[in-house]
Parts: C-alpha cells; sequence; structure tokens
C-alpha cells in the first residue's frame, strides 16, 4: 500500500500530491512568491512618495498599489506561509503519520494559485484592479468600483473556503492524531498557537464570505445593504468586515508566537518560561479578539458607549500579551545564550514586535486614536506587528527547521548578513513612518507636502534596502538545499521536540507507527 | 492599459537615478541642506500637534502620557532582555539554569500592566466624554463630503459653497516650484469665528470621506447618508490645515481642507460680504454673456472640477472616466449635455448631478467650454438662464 | 501494528486538483457573466460540470475506501471532527447575515428616522419624514424624496400581520414542514442504529420528500413575492435582508435535501450504512438538523419579528 514508498517522479508529485511535507512546502514556496510580488508593489509604492510630487505613477494606479500590496501580503503571503509551517511540523511535532485529511489538505493549497492569479489578473482588466484598499469599504467598493471587483470577491470567496479546509484539517490533526501520550499540556506551543488560529479562521472566514456576498448583492442585485436611501448604512460594512478584520490579525501573529516559543527555548538553552501561561494567555487573546473590533472604526461616529466599551477591550489585550513577552525574556534570563540566525530574528521579533504593541497600544485609546487614525502612524504600527512581527517569525522558522526539511544546514554568515541588513533596512523604512503619521500625513495618498518629505525619502532608501536583503534570503535557501553542507540528525544542541528525533532530512513518511511519549 | 503605463514610467523613472549625478544630489540637498524646499516648510516634525483647542490639547497631553508609559514599559523589559543577553551568553561561560515556573511571577506582570491600563484609561475616558459633548452649539455647520471636494453649509444664514483643492497641477507634476502649502491650499477656506462652540454636523454625497484638522484633534467620518457630529472650541485666530482622511478614490490625496478663523468682528464682515455675494450670484444668472465670457470661465470651472476626471486634455481616462473630446454627448444636442451635467449620469453614479455644486453661470460655462475644446467645434454655447429653465422644467 | 491500527494515508490523487480548476472555473465564469461577458455562462457550466463530477468520484472513492476496511476508527474520528466544524463555519456565515439583520434594525433604522441617541440630524436633515418601522416599506429615499425616489420599498410584506389566518401564512407550513422532516431524519437515525433498513428507508424517504415540499413552498413564496407583492431584492432594505437569509437558507436545504437523497439512493440501491458504520448518512443528518435550526432563528427574526 501506499503509506511506505518515495516522493512521485515529475511535477505530478506535486500536482497529485497527499504528503504533507510536499505541501508544507508547496505552501511556502508560494508564500514565498507572493512576498515577492507584494513586495515588488510595495517598492512601486515607495518610488512614487520617495518625493512629493507625482512621478512615476498615476493616483488611480496608486490605490491600486496599495490595495493589491496589502491583500497579496496578507492572504497570499502569511497567511499561507503560517499553513505551509503548520503542515509541515505539527504532524512532525505530534507524532502524527501526517495530516488528518491528505488529500482536502492538498485541495486547500491548489485553490490558492488559482485565487491569486484571479486576483493579480484584475491589474489587466479595463478599468484596472481593486483600488479601495485592503479595507475595501463600501459604497466605494460596491456603486464606485471598478467592474474588476466581482473578480476579487471570488477570489475571496474561494481563498476563504482554502483556509476553512486547511484549519479544519489541522484542528482534525491536533485533536485526533496526537500519539498516545501527547496530552494537549504537553503539545509544544507552536501546535497550541495553530489549534486556537485554526479555530479563529473557522469562526471568521465565513463572516468575510458573508460581507463580500452582500457586497456582491449590492453591486449586482440593486440590494441596499450599504446604501441609506435604501435603509441600508455604509458603517454595516465596517462593523462586518471588522469583525472578521480584527481576528485576521491575530491569525497573523499566534503562530508567529509558537513559533518563537520554540526557538528561544532552544538557543537559551533553557526550557520554556511559564508553559501553562503561555496557553492561557493565547487563549485569551484569542477570546479578546473577538471583542475589540470597532476600534478601527473609531472616527465613524458610534454611540459614547459602544466608543468606551472598545477602547477598554482593546487595551486589555496587552495583558495577555505582555504575558507572553514577559515569559520569553524570563526564558532567556539565566540561560546560555548563543545568537545562530534564527535567534537573532526571535529575539529581534520580541523587541520589534513589542515596539508595535505599543503603538497598538496608543491606538486603541480612543480620543488618541482620532488624531492618529488613517495616518502614517497607523500604517508604522501594523508594519511592526506585521513584518518584524509576522515576517521575521516565519523567516526564523525556515532558518530553524530547514536543516530537518532538506538535511542540509544554511551558511550561517550568510543568514547574520541577511539578518542585519533586513533588520536596519526594515527599521529605516518603518520607523520615520511614525514621525510623519503624527506630524499629519494621512495614508493611502500618492502625493504630500514637501514637509513630510524626508521621513518619506528615508522610508523609501529603507524598503529598496529591505528588499534587497531579502534576495539573500532566497539565495541562501536556495544554496542550502542544493548543496548545502550535511545537517545532524539533532540540528541545535538538545533542542526539544519530536521532530528532532527524526533523521535529518526527515524521510518522506514519518510516524507512521505513533511513537511513546514518557 | 494602466500596467503598461506603469512600465513606461518605471523605465522612465529609472533613466532619471540612472544618472548617478543626479541621484545623489538630490538625496544630498534634502537629508542635508534646508534650502532645497520652500524656506517656511516645517521639516523633520515627529511629533503630534498641540493643536488650538481645549481639546486638542487635552488629546496631546494624552498622547504624551500614554507615550511616557510605553517608553518606561520598553526601558524596563528592553533593559532586562539587553542584560540577559550581554551576560548570559554561552560565548561568556554562562551556564544555563532550569527554572521554568513562577506563578507568583505570572500574577505580577498580569497585575501591574492591569494598573497601569487603567491609570492611562481613566484621563482617556473623561476626555472621550468631553469629546462626545456636542448636543449644544452656537453655530453649526453642515459639511458635505464629494468626490474630491468639500461642501460647507453655514445653517441658518444662506451661505453655502464648495472648497477644494487650488494647487496647480504644473506643481503637482513637477513642471514648476511647490508653493509652502503644496495640497494643502484650497479655493475658498471655511471660515469660522474663534471661542465659540462650533457643531460640525459631517456627511458626504458619494463614498465616505473624513474631515480631519489636526489643530482642532477633530477627524469625523463623512458617511453617505448619515450625518456625525462633533465640535470645535478654536482659542487662537490663524489658518489651520488638514486632509481627507478616509480613502475616497482617485483624488482622495488631493481634498484638503483649510479652515480660517477669525475675530468675531472680522468673521461677521465676512459673512455679510459672503451673503451680499451669493445675491450677486442670482442676478449673474439673469445675464447674457459672450462666447469669450463664458468660455475662459469655463476653462477654469472645468480644470477646477471636471479634469480631475476628464483630465485637462479632455481625454479621460477610459474606461472609467471617459473622453470629452469626441464624445457623442459633448459633440450632440444640447439637450443632452446639459442633461448629463444638472442631472447627472444615470449609469454611473461618478458622474454626478452638478445642479447643486455649480452655479448656472458655472454650468453654462462649462458647457461652452466643452462644445468648443481639444476638437470639439460646435461653435455654440449656452446662457446661464437656459440652465434655469432647464431646471426649472425639471430638467427635460 | 497491524493494518486496523495504522492510519490510512491516501495515495497520490488526482481528485484535489482538478476541484480546483472546476471550482475556480465555476466561480471565474460567474464572475464574467455578471460583467457581462459571453464567456461567462460556458465558463460556469463547465466548470460546475467538472466540479460535480469530481466530487461524485471523490465521495465515490472515500466510500469505496470504507467498504474496503481502509478506514480505522481513528479516521473515521477524523471526518466527524471536520463535519462538525464545517457546520460551525456554516453557522458563522448566517451569523454575518443575522448580526447585519440586527445592526440594521437596532441602530440604522433609529439614526436613519432620527430617533436614536446619535445622529438625530440625520432624520431631520438627510430624510425628513422616514419613520422607523419594520419592514421598512417606506424607504428613506422615498421619504425625502418623493416621486423621484429611485429607491422604493415593497408593496405587501411576509410578515404575519398581513395574512389573513394562520393557515394562510406559508411561512407557517414551512416551519410546520422542517420541523416534521427533523424528526423524521432522527427516527431514520434510530431506525439504522437499530439495524431496520425498511423503517431507515421509509423515515429517510419522508424526510427527503419534505426537504423537497419545503423548496416548492419556498418558490412559491418567491413567486408571489416577486409577481403580487412587489417585494424584490430591489425593494429597500427589508427587500435586500429578507431575499439574503431565506436566499441562502433556501441553497443550504436544496444541499441538505440532495445530501439526504444520495444517502437515500445509496441505501435502496447499494444497502450502504451499518448500525455501527454509517457517518455518511449522519454527517448529512446534522447537516440538515443545521439547517433546521437555522430556519428556526429565520421564522422568528424574519417572520415572525418581520
Ligand atoms: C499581526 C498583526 C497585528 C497585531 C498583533 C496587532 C496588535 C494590536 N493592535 Fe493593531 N493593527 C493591525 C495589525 C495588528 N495589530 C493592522 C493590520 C492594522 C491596520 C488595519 C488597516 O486599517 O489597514 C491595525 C490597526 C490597529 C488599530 C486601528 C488604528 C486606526 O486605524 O485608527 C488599533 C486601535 O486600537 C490597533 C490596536 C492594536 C493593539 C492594542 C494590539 C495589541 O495586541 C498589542 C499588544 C502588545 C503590547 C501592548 C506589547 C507587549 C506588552 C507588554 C510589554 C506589556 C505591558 C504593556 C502595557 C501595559 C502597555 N491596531
Ligand atoms: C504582512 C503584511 C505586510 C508586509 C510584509 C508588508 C511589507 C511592506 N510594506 Fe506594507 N502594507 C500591508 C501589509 C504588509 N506590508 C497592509 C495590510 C497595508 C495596508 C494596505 C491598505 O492601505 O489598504 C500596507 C500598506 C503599506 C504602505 C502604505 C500605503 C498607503 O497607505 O498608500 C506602505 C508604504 O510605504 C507599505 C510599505 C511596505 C514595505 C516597504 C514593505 C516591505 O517589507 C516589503 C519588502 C519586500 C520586498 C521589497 C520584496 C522582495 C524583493 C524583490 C521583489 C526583489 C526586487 C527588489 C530590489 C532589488 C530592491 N505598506
Ligand atoms: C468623479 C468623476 C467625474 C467628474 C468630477 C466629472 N465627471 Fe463627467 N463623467 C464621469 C463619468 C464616470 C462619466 C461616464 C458616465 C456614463 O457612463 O454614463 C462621465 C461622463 C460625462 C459626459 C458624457 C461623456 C460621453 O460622451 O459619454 C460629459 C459631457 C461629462 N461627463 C461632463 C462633465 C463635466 C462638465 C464635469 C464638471 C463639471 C464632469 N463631467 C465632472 C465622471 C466625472
Ligand atoms: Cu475624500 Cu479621501
Ligand atoms: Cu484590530
Amino acid at each position: 500500500m501506499s503509506a511506505h514508498h518515495g516522493p512521485a517522479k515529475g511535477i505530478t508529485r506535486w500536482l497529485y500530491t497527499t504528503n504533507h511535507k510536499d505541501i508544507g512546502t508547496l505552501y511556502l514556496w508560494f508564500s514565498f512568491a507572493m512576498f515577492l510580488l507584494g513586495g515588488a508593489f510595495a517598492l512601486v509604492i515607495r518610488a512614487e512618495l520617495f518625493e512629493p510630487g507625482l512621478q512615476i505613477i498615476e493616483p488611480e494606479f496608486f490605490n491600486q498599489m496599495t490595495t493589491m500590496h496589502g491583500l497579496i501580503m496578507v492572504f497570499g503571503a502569511v497567511m499561507p506561509a503560517f499553513v505551509g509551517l503548520a503542515n509541515w511540523m505539527i504532524p512532525l511535532m505530534i507524532g502524527a503519520p501526517d495530516m488528518a485529511l491528505p488529500r482536502m489538505n492538498n485541495w486547500s493549497f491548489w485553490i490558492l494559485p488559482f485565487a491569486f492569479t484571479m486576483l493579480t489578473s484584475t491589474l489587466f482588466m479595463d478599468g484596472g484592479a481593486p483600488n479601495f484598499g485592503w479595507t475595501f469599504y463600501a459604497p466605494l467598493s460596491t456603486t464606485y468600483a471598478p467592474p474588476s471587483v466581482t473578480f476579487f470577491i471570488f477570489a475571496v470567496h474561494i481563498m476563504g473556503a482554502s483556509s476553512i479546509m486547511g484549519s479544519i484539517n489541522i484542528i482534525a490533526t491536533i485533536l485526533n492524531l496526537r500519539a498516545p501520550g501527547m496530552t494537549l499540556m504537553k503539545m509544544p506551543l507552536f501546535v497550541w498557537t495553530w489549534l486556537i488560529t485554526a479555530y479563529l479562521l473557522i469562526a471568521v472566514m465565513p463572516v468575510l464570505a458573508g460581507v463580500v456576498t452582500m457586497m456582491l448583492m449590492d453591486i449586482h442585485f440593486s440590494t441596499s445593504f450599504f446604501d441609506a436611501a435604501g435603509g441600508g448604512d455604509p458603517v454595516l460594512f465596517q462593523h462586518v468586515f471588522w469583525f472578521f478584520g480584527h481576528p485576521e490579525v491575530y491569525i497573523m501573529i499566534l503562530p508567529a508566537f509558537g513559533v518563537i516559543s520554540a526557538i528561544i527555548p532552544t538557543f537559551a538553552r533553557k526550557p520554556l518560561f511559564g508553559y501553562a501561561s503561555m496557553v492561557y494567555a493565547t487563549s485569551s487573546i484569542a477570546f479578546l479578539s473577538f471583542i475589540v473590533w470597532a476600534h478601527h472604526m473609531f472616527t465613524v461616529g458610534m454611540p459614547v458607549a459602544g466608543e468606551l466599551f472598545f477602547m477598554y477591550a482593546t487595551m486589555l489585550i496587552a495583558v495577555p500579551t505582555g504575558v507572553k513577552v514577559f515569559n520569553w525574556v524570563t526564558t532567556m534570563f539565566r540561560g546560555s545564550i548563543t545568537f545562530e540566525t534564527p535567534m537573532l530574528f526571535s529575539v529581534a521579533f520580541v523587541i520589534l514586535f513589542t515596539i508595535g504593541g505599543f503603538s497598538g497600544l496608543m491606538l486603541a485609546i480612543a480620543p488618541a486614536d482620532f488624531q492618529y487614525h488613517d495616518t502614517y502612524f497607523v500604517v508604522a504600527h501594523f508594519h511592526y506587528v506585521l513584518v518584524p512581527g509576522a515576517i521575521f517569525s516565519i523567516i526564523a522558522a525556515v532558518y530553524y527547521w530547514l536543516p530537518k526539511w532538506c538535511g542540509n544546514m544554511y551558511n550561517e554568515t550568510m543568514g547574520k548578513a541577511h539578518f542585519w541588513t533586513a533588520f536596519v533596512g526594515l527599521n529605516l523604512t518603518f520607523f520615520p513612518m511614525h514621525f510623519s503619521g503624527l506630524a499629519g500625513m494621512p495614508r493611502r495618498i500618492p502625493d504630500y507636502n514637501m514637509m513630510f518629505a524626508d521621513w518619506n525619502m528615508l522610508s523609501s532608501i529603507g524598503a529598496f534596502f529591505f528588499g534587497a536583503s531579502q534576495l539573500l534570503f532566497l539565495f541562501n535557501v536556495i544554496a542550502t538545499i542544493r548543496n548545502g553542507r550535511k545537517a545532524s540528525d539533532q540540528v541545535w544542541e538538545n533542542p526539544e521536540g519530536l521532530e528532532w528525533t527524526l533523521p535529518s532530512p526527515a524521510p518522506y513518511h514519518t510516524f507512521t507507527a505513533p511513537p511513546k511519549i514518557g | 492599459m494602466q500596467f503598461c503605463m506603469l512600465l513606461n514610467r518605471v523605465s522612465g523613472f529609472f533613466q532619471r537615478i540612472k544618472k548617478p549625478t543626479t541621484w545623489s544630489l538630490a538625496l544630498l540637498f534634502t537629508l542635508l541642506s534646508q534650502q532645497s524646499f520652500s524656506v517656511d516648510v516645517d521639516r523633520w516634525q515627529y511629533n503630534m500637534t498641540e493643536g488650538v483647542t481645549p481639546v486638542s490639547r487635552d488629546v496631546y497631553g494624552l498622547h504624551m502620557d500614554i507615550f511616557w508609559w510605553c517608553v518606561a514599559i520598553a526601558v524596563v523589559v528592553f533593559g532586562v532582555m539587553f542584560y540577559t543577553m550581554i551576560v548570559h551568553r554561552k560565548a561568556n561561560g554562562a551556564k544555563a539554569s532550569n527554572f521554568h515556573e513562577s506563578t507568583l511571577l505570572e500574577i505580577i506582570w498580569t497585575v501591574v500592566p492591569f494598573v497601569i491600563l487603567i491609570i492611562m484609561a481613566v484621563p482617556a475616558t473623561k476626555s472621550l466624554i468631553n469629546i462626545y459633548d456636542h448636543k449644544e452649539g452656537d453655530m453649526d455647520i453642515l459639511i458635505t463630503g464629494y468626490q474630491w471636494k468639500w461642501k460647507y453649509d453655514y445653517i441658518g444664514s444662506d451661505v453655502s459653497y464648495f472648497s477644494s483643492l487650488s494647487t496647480p497641477q504644473n506643481q503637482i507634476r513637477n513642471m514648476s516650484t511647490k508653493g509652502v502649502n503644496y495640497l494643502l491650499e484650497v479655493d475658498e477656506p471655511l471660515v469660522i469665528p474663534i471661542k465659540k462652540k462650533i457643531r460640525f454636523l459631517i456627511t458626504a454625497n458619494d463614498v465616505i470621506h473624513s474631515w480631519w484638522v489636526p489643530d482642532f484633534a477633530v477627524k469625523r467620518d463623512a458617511i453617505p447618508g448619515y450625518i456625525n457630529e462633533t465640535w470645535a472650541f478654536v482659542d487662537e485666530p490663524g489658518t489651520y490645515r488638514g486632509q481627507c482622511a478616509e480613502l475616497c478614490g482617485k483624488n482622495h490625496g488631493f481634498m484638503p481642507i483649510v479652515v480660517e478663523a477669525l475675530p468675531q468682528a472680522e468673521y461677521d464682515t465676512w459673512l455679510a460680504a459672503k451673503q451680499a455675494e451669493t445675491l450677486k450670484l442670482q442676478e449673474l444668472t439673469n445675464q447674457t454673456f459672450t462666447f469669450d465670457e463664458l468660455y475662459t470661465q469655463g476653462e477654469t470651472v472645468y480644470n477646477n472640477v471636471c479634469a480631475a476626471c476628464h483630465q485637462v486634455n479632455g481625454e479621460g481616462i477610459p474606461p472609467m472616466f471617459p473622453s470629452i473630446a469626441g464624445s457623442k454627448i459633448a459633440t450632440g444636442a444640447i439637450n443632452g449635455h446639459l442633461d448629463i451635467i444638472v442631472n447627472g449620469s444615470k449609469n454611473n453614479p461618478a458622474m454626478r448631478s452638478f445642479s447643486g455644486e455649480l452655479s448656472e453661470v458655472d454650468i453654462a460655462a462649462v458647457i461652452t467650454y466643452q462644445r468648443n475644446s481639444w476638437g470639439n467645434n460646435m461653435g455654440d454655447s449656452v446662457q446661464p438662464i437656459d440652465i434655469l429653465r432647464f431646471k426649472e422644467s425639471g430638467g427635460e | 501494528m497491524s493494518a486496523e491500527d495504522t492510519y490510512y494515508v491516501p495515495d497520490q490523487s488526482k481528485l484535489p486538483i482538478f476541484a480546483s480548476i472546476g471550482l475556480f472555473l465555476t466561480v471565474f465564469g460567474a464572475a464574467n457573466w455578471l460583467n457581462g461577458n459571453d464567456s461567462g455562462p460556458t465558463l460556469l457550466y463547465c466548470g460546475g460540470l467538472l466540479f460535480a463530477f469530481v466530487l461524485w468520484t471523490w465521495f465515490a472513492t472515500v466510500i469505496k475506501e470504507n467498504n474496503a476496511g481502509m478506514n480505522n476508527a481513528q479516521l473515521k474520528r477524523s471526518y466527524v471532527w471536520a463535519m462538525g466544524w464545517f457546520i460551525f463555519s456554516e453557522f458563522m456565515f448566517f451569523a454575518a447575515f443575522f448580526g447585519a439583520l440586527f445592526y440594521i434594525r437596532n441602530f440604522a433604522m433609529p439614526w436613519l428616522s432620527g430617533t436614536g441617541d446619535r445622529a438625530i440630524e440625520t432624520g431631520t436633515i438627510l430624510w425628513p419624514g422616514f419613520e422607523n418601522v419594520w419592514p421598512v416599506m417606506t424607504t428613506p429615499d422615498m421619504a425625502a424624496n418623493g416621486a423621484s425616489a429611485t429607491t422604493t420599498g415593497p408593496d405587501l410584506n411576509m410578515s404575519f400581520a398581513e395574512a389573513e389566518s394562520i393557515w394562510n401564512w406559508l411561512p407557517f407550513w414551512n416551519t410546520a414542514v422542517l420541523l416534521t422532516s427533523s424528526i423524521t431524519v432522527h427516527f431514520a437515525h434510530t431506525a439504522i442504529k437499530n439495524n431496520q433498513r425498511k423503517p431507515f428507508n421509509i423515515w429517510l424517504g419522508i424526510t427527503v420528500a419534505l426537504g423537497f415540499i419545503f423548496l416548492v413552498l419556498q418558490v412559491e413564496e418567491y413567486i408571489e413575492a416577486y409577481q403580487h407583492m412587489g417585494l424584490t431584492l430591489e425593494s429597500g432594505i427589508y427587500g435586500s435582508t429578507f431575499f439574503m437569509l431565506t436566499g441562502f437558507h433556501g441553497a443550504h436545504v436544496t444541499l441538505g435535501t440532495l445530501m439526504l437523497l444520495v444517502m437515500w439512493l445509496r441505501s435502496i440501491l447499494k444497502g450502504h450504512f451499518k448500525p455501527d458504520d454509517q457517518f455518511g448518512f449522519e454527517a448529512a443528518s446534522w447537516y440538515w438538523h443545521f439547517v433546521d435550526v437555522v430556519w428556526l432563528g429565520l421564522f422568528i427574526f424574519v417572520y415572525i419579528l418581520g
């Protein structure tokens, strides 16, 4: 029967595969391709913003770039990357032979290339690509949208289906396929964070599907959901969108917390501090994420009671998140620390994510948000949690597990070079945005007054620098896979976790018989 | 197609920066010299404005408070982190200990941040409740967002006008030097008296906009079909500039707000003049204009209002915005032309009705202009009175 | 380890990639159609057919594998979890729509009519004359602009108040039919667990029939709405919410009926399902109960309180 031979030859291996490792690899490469595409759009934005005046693109096209950048990065780069990591690592971490439903797993992946081809093809359509921001507020995205919005809506539908199936698979795997003795409270944190993330995904992706469906009906079937003349309300769109949207941002960070919780103990040579409280903190964050959505809408004119409720609830998230940060720091405390590339990225994660969290907290203070909202201060906030947050954790995970995946060790010097260039580039790009935002620069504008010029020029230079640094990463990974130095089975010094009990590279089929857990 | 245009532009851009001298000079100039922009530009500004209203000062104080709290927490957390990263490294011979749990610590670092949050929440709540106290005011102004300009209605005083970007296209296209208030200047600012509680009733006509004046700490979304209320009490006379703060389409970056706050007496004079102007306009409508008068005025109106979509060269951006040059409507029966401007398009809401927005004189002028430019040469013209009749006949 | 204990990891499969292509063509066709491109319908039909064919094959494969004894108890548990969470996702899909209805009625309506705690001015300045009555027969547009309004409300609505008596009120019958079907499907379930094939077939058959009757009544209601009540998708927010909620529910009933029909045919024609192994049927019956619960929500919030 199937379970014991190696991969098939040729392209059909990837098209027809049911193997969690293959599918994980597909997700990761897909995500990287999307990161380059979304990054290229970001560079178009940064090039236009290099100096005041309109130089290379028209405002109309600028808006398309902003929208596509946000959409591609969120749905195409970050989410698939984490699903890829989940595919590779969860079965290895819990001692399962594969994912619970391997064929559906492959289906979840292969929907994505089609969805994103359809989304990207809107750039070439008459009237251009979606130009209403990744938050696509009605009625700009309904009555006033270009015709390509229909394709955008269906792309969202099918990538939502992909996410839901992927999450169902992950939950079923975690709840049902753990090796005997692997109790819930013995699972690695990465598995825990993904369990909770998958739950969030199943809860909110259908809501996103719901809101784009209402858009579709307003556009093509003359309903009045978002039109006051018929009794609807444009703000209704925002409520439904952000009910999805806020949990969505935690979907992009919880698995990152899991990755960091795996890496820091390894390089501090000390067990993770406060395992149980990490689990509770993650759950609290997930719970709170459902009741804070309107902090994105402080300026829409909610009643003051609503404003206060959402302000308090949002501020509360700082508490469990703080617990996580403190636990990481305490894990490092009195350890025996070394700074290999994954650790460098993780340490930078803790520091820079916390900075992003602080600006988040400032945004949560409603009266102050009246000044911050829709300025570059917000852009600075979310890039600090997303780029050195989500993206750095993904990069750290790749360096950390790559030797296990392909059997070869990456080039440490090049890894460190990647880290330092990325670190400098990123701060140069996004730190000045705090300043331009506070000074009064709105987001989503192609041109600005000269008083913002200096900060913008710095940002643009930083962006190109940071982008170039990612090419180093690409090169390093390919070189490692093709002819890296052989890695040992353990790879690191005494790392914890079932995955390290396997040979490097991990065989095509692992744990066909469940391991015994002590 | 947009995308091919982009490729052209990008290659143009790289050609420009290929000259290393241009590139590095631009860099040097901008980064080091204070002269490359107009001297008056306030550069390297890095913090929120304190503003000129009690609310804005309050918000600024709140902002600084939470900021310093964050700094303090950062110092502690990062302090410990850097300490451990330096002292507890393997290279320095550190041996790993094995502690990994402490309920006491967990409780401490749950409670302490919680307390800090409460300390932040108290003043925030007070400010918020104060900001929401907008039931009574000395004066109401209805603000309506349009793609891409603002309309101000002084409720109860018969004054109403539009306010749109006045920065010339050639500054935007880098063909002439940018002024100090580049993109932050309008043809007609909002004028208000100081030391009065002014209530702003904010709404929109098409998509969502957001009316933001940093100096007042007022930012409120303009939602089509709904009215939001907020207020400002300005202490000092002056000119205050802001921008639309909600993505509202192509020219979102080009719909600034300028507010002029005047002492009461000066404000009264202004208001009286404005009211007289309104009367005058009504008279003008009955006057007959020469073709040249109409054409010149039409050009101004067109470039201010219509060119946002149909472009200065009249060619539009098909298929989103049709060309006027050679357009069936602009070269067809005059009534059809009148109709689309007075009533807007039935097919595409972007081409809205301009009858509330432009005076009869302006509409007559712009029609005359469109029918006789860019190769359209109909040779005919319309008078303001024709527009009035057209409207009164129910737009037939 | 015996084969019994190993988790069945299927071989390579062509199903997923073709399912993706089918799904893609379906939505791509739909989008083209809606945008008025001629190729739309063809693409949609081809995609839909391909998709249906793949799903058919997929389920057939799974059933074959199960009959061949390849699925151990653990794998069956995976299916149980998967179906449970799938239903939860459907629940959230409807939650978004119910949430929208809730928001419209409790926030938007008072604000538009100037009676809420916020935006008194909205009612007086923008929509003078608009009153907060549900169902909305007079839209804000009609109240403010009279004859020149473009968004007009319905002539009649579906609320109980408009019906002559409860026996004439279609939603009542719909509820009765659907509730009964939930009970009959439960009887079928008990029957198969007790290894009673015949009662199983009969009860399941009745359930399918009831599902079908519900759909017929629902179509009847829509025809009535469109032809006699002036109630369409375009009749303001009442028409929008009414058709969105009942329409998506109807689509789910259609799917559920189809699922149960397939289960019925499998039992009748192939003798599938055993007392201790009938998850295919069980999953369909869960789905059916779910659809029923959603209907109760609709009955209360759309019809009774509507
Ligand atoms: C990974 C993604 C991610 C994460 C993790 C967060 C985390 C947080 N975000 Fe962020 N956010 C986004 C992504 C994210 N955000 C995005 C994409 C947007 C913009 C969307 C758009 O409009 O396009 C946004 C916008 C956004 C807004 C709306 C701003 C506006 O438009 O006006 C607000 C307002 O409250 C906010 C708040 C927060 C808060 C309070 C947190 C908290 O979770 C942060 C908690 C962490 C800390 C506070 C640091 C660590 C804690 C300690 C060291 C303990 C002690 C600290 C204290 C007591 C202060 N975010
Ligand atoms: C995970 C999500 C994510 C990530 C990783 C990023 C990454 C980046 N973002 Fe992101 N961004 C968003 C999510 C993200 N962004 C969202 C949600 C928005 C809001 C959208 C909206 O308003 O609707 C936004 C908006 C946004 C804006 C504001 C646009 C506006 O308001 O108009 C800007 C402006 O500078 C920006 C810049 C960047 C840059 C420079 C990077 C860089 O980190 C990118 C780095 C990557 C590369 C550069 C690609 C790699 C290299 C190559 C392609 C090779 C070629 C390059 C060279 C040789 C130099 N982003
Ligand atoms: C917000 C964008 C926008 C602005 C501003 C705008 N238009 Fe238009 N205009 C459009 C669109 C979109 C159409 C296409 C309408 C349709 O398809 O029915 C259009 C169509 C037209 C047409 C008919 C062209 C044809 O042959 O189809 C005329 C004439 C016209 N506009 C005149 C004007 C005038 C005069 C002004 C300024 C007073 C103006 N427009 C301002 C968007 C705009
Ligand atoms: Cu108006 Cu942005
Ligand atoms: Cu949020």
